[in-house]
């Protein structure tokens, strides 16, 4: 195959992988933005995956599906936020309890309602979302370079991707340009001058992790109802943990971290093609070591040997007012 | 108690048994009511699960060893947790401390297999510490010095550890002819002996670093309480500036809490590779890292309180394999649900049963003492 040809097949497949990274990422970065720690993506990713895949299994409708999914990931955020703000509760403990929880959980509600060894039944028709093929993706194919990006690289993904590459504008919008994004910003900066300013802290957390658990729903939907057909027990296989990763390679900011899922998403695309491919000079690089890639830049940056990661100001830390 | 006479208007102290006993009780039972109420929803009896949950566990001689083989994990592992809270730390990365420290066992017992079992014990337990430790000693390092946080450096030294072991396994210390990744088995000479080799009792994995958890839960004690290292290590968690005020340096500390701590952890190799499996394998570790933050958190970072603790998460894991073949529906999961669910109300929920347990405490004591007077 043509250069030209693979190289848009490897972003073909990152965009497919970033998406549930792009959409989780954003959701940490609401609840980190606001102050709360939440290692409990992943958790939530799991819930929101597996309720996502029951329901469209049932009803047979992939929409109806991602509303259970969404609304099963806020439930799990609320139950982060009753834990963490409500009784000012550990965040990393909380997180880590929802994710053990959730990992539990899912299977088992699986196992017992549709008896097929923890999974789901395999999702088909009106119950997945299906790729979309943007209007004259077909006949612009023909055209060199620019149609074949089209067709392949811009067309035919489905509704989540495009979702989740709306979403980094949208969310960005929120956090810089509206009220609500101020505030968030404001309390997980410095909670007590926003209390002294007379507004809530507690009820501003709460909405941030509203819409933590409404990302992120949308991200564990995606891949048991648009990028897999079906849930299976531990499908999100650390894509939370990494979301998390992505977002503080991003410095917790919008734009910045969505490279950060690009650049993760496309090591593993590039990992899954370079499977004992001889390079020159280097020779075969392990799979294990691309896979390990993402961690261990994270940790680079966090140490501060590439650039620096500067987290919120206050950030993991309950607020209690002064009496 | 006439002598200590409650003056009108103090505070009075909690006694431990309400600290370490009842307040862990009451989390443990709302995780089971939690649990049960689960079991209800996928249609089956809960009273039923917890009775087979408990014959699994200890129903029967052969239940009971490997009750305690699983306790054997989960002492290691809560004890590693532990130290880390002590200092203040979360160390969320025992998980992969415990698979190095595998690694470790196991590299000593393949290249060294022709020596005799007690100086080849000394030897693993050493590479299992000192894997461990190092594992941990990077994260402690950052932390210590660039203020990088630990818990997500430690997370993400989890994905590494897996990783390099499965590199490890994949490519290099593969059994040359075996498919699996796993190495070949060690000699049967560096096996650790089993119980049932010196007791008459079942066949059981539970193996002689049973006893070696106990002695290092005494350690801890001793350690903790008694040493300065120990004091200088509860200083530092308790409040860092009086720390560096008294002289105290809170980055030596910080690391050497988290050397231990990774040390503890890597101690699962020895009951793992040396005493169960006979060889290195993928995922021995196989969660033990993770429930050992519910056993430090349940057993108040004590070490009768961890063996408590773990004896209950020993029980569960050895029950909760029993309630597939007995029940409709539940499954051994419904165990991890448990696990999550301790985590949840000991930890996260601390403060929500907390103070009022211990103002009905205050309550009735002080009725006590004013029916007394």
């Amino acid at each position: 195959m043509e250069t030209f040809q693979i190289i848009i097949l490897l972003l073909d497949a990152t965009f497919r992988i970033a998406t549930p990274l792009i959409l989780a990422a954003l959701a940490g970065m609401f609840s980190e933005r606001a102050g709360v720690v939440d290692i409990g993506l992943e958790g939530k990713m799991l819930g929101a995956a597996f309720a996502a895949a029951a329901v469209a299994a049932v009803s047979g409708s992939a929409w109806v599906g991602l509303g259970a999914g969404i609304l099963t990931s806020i439930a799990l955020s609320m139950l982060h936020a009753y834990a963490c703000v409500t009784h000012k509760g550990n965040q990393v403990v909380s997180g880590m309890a929802i994710n053990i929880v959730v990992a539990g959980l899912s299977p088992t509600l699986a196992y017992a309602w549709f008896s097929m060894g923890g999974q789901t039944p395999p999702l088909g028709g009106d119950a997945r979302f299906k790729s979309i093929v943007l209007p004259y993706a077909e006949t612009a194919r023909d055209v060199p370079v620019i149609g074949y990006i089209y067709a392949e690289l811009i067309s035919n993904h489905n509704i989540i991707v495009y979702m989740a590459i709306a979403a980094v504008p949208i969310c960005a919008w929120i956090l810089y340009k509206t009220r609500f994004g101020l505030r968030v910003r404001a309390v997980g900066e410095n909670p007590h001058a926003v209390d002294t300013a007379g507004i809530s802290v507690d009820w501003l957390r709460y909405k941030a992790l509203i819409m933590t658990g409404f990302l992120c729903g949308i991200s564990g939907s995606y891949l048991s109802t648009a990028h897999g057909a079906g849930f299976i027990r531990d499908m999100t296989a650390g894509k939370g943990y990494l979301a998390l990763a992505a977002l503080i390679f991003g410095k917790w900011r919008p734009v910045p971290t969505l490279f950060a899922c690009l650049l993760f998403a496309f090591t593993d695309a590039v990992q899954a093609r370079l499977q004992g491919v001889e390079l020159p000079i280097v020779g075969v690089i392990p799979v294990q070591f691309i896979q390990a890639l993402p961690y261990i830049l994270t940790v680079l940056l966090l140490a501060g040997f590439v650039g620096k990661a500067q987290p919120p100001k206050s950030i993991g830390e309950p607020y209690i007012k002064e009496r | 108690m006439a002598g200590e006479q409650v003056k009108f208007g103090a505070p009075l102290k909690i006694p431990g048994w309400v600290n370490y006993a009842l307040i862990p009780f009451i989390n443990l039972v709302a995780a089971l009511l939690i649990s049960g109420i689960v079991i209800l929803i996928i249609g089956d009896n809960p009273i039923e699960a917890l009775h087979v949950l408990l014959y699994g566990a200890f129903g029967y001689p052969e239940a009971v060893g490997y009750t305690l083989y699983y306790t054997t994990n989960f002492i290691f592992t809560g004890l590693a947790v532990a130290i880390a809270f002590h200092c203040g730390l979360f160390n969320i990365g025992a998980e992969g401390q415990a698979a190095l420290g595998g690694l470790g066992v196991g590299l000593i017992c393949l290249n060294f297999d022709g020596l005799p079992l007690w100086i080849i014990l000394p030897l693993a337990m050493l590479a299992a510490a000192s894997f461990g430790a190092a594992w941990a000693y990077i994260p402690a390092y950052l932390q210590a010095k660039r203020g990088s946080h630990i818990v997500i450096t430690t997370i993400m030294f989890n994905f590494i550890a897996a990783s390099l072991m499965t590199y490890l396994l994949v490519e290099v210390l593969i059994d040359p002819n075996g498919q699996s990744p796993e190495s070949r088995p060690i000699a049967e000479t560096t096996w650790l002996p089993y119980f049932h080799d010196i007791l008459s009792m079942p066949q059981t994995p539970l193996n002689l670093s049973f006893l070696y958890a106990l002695i290092l839960s005494a350690g801890f004690y001793f350690l903790i309480w008694h040493t300065r290292w120990g004091y200088e290590i509860r200083v530092v968690g308790q409040n860092e500036t009086a720390a560096r005020y008294a002289g105290i340096s809170s980055s030596k500390n910080i690391i050497l809490a988290m050397m231990i701590s990774g040390a503890l952890a890597g101690f699962v190799g020895i009951n793992e590779i040396q005493g169960v499996h006979h060889r290195l394998i993928l995922d021995f570790t196989g969660g033990y890292g993770f429930a050992g933050i519910a056993v430090a958190l349940m057993g108040r970072n004590h070490p009768i309180g961890i063996f408590v603790a773990a004896l209950l998460f020993g029980a569960l894991y050895q029950g909760g394999s029993e309630l597939a073949f007995e029940m409709k529906s539940v499954n051994k999961e419904i165990v991890i649900v448990i696990q999550g669910l301790i985590i949840l109300f000991s930890g996260a929920l601390e403060h929500m049963f907390r103070p009022k347990i211990e103002a009905a405490y205050r309550r009735l004591a002080r009725a006590r003492t004013v029916e007394a007077g």
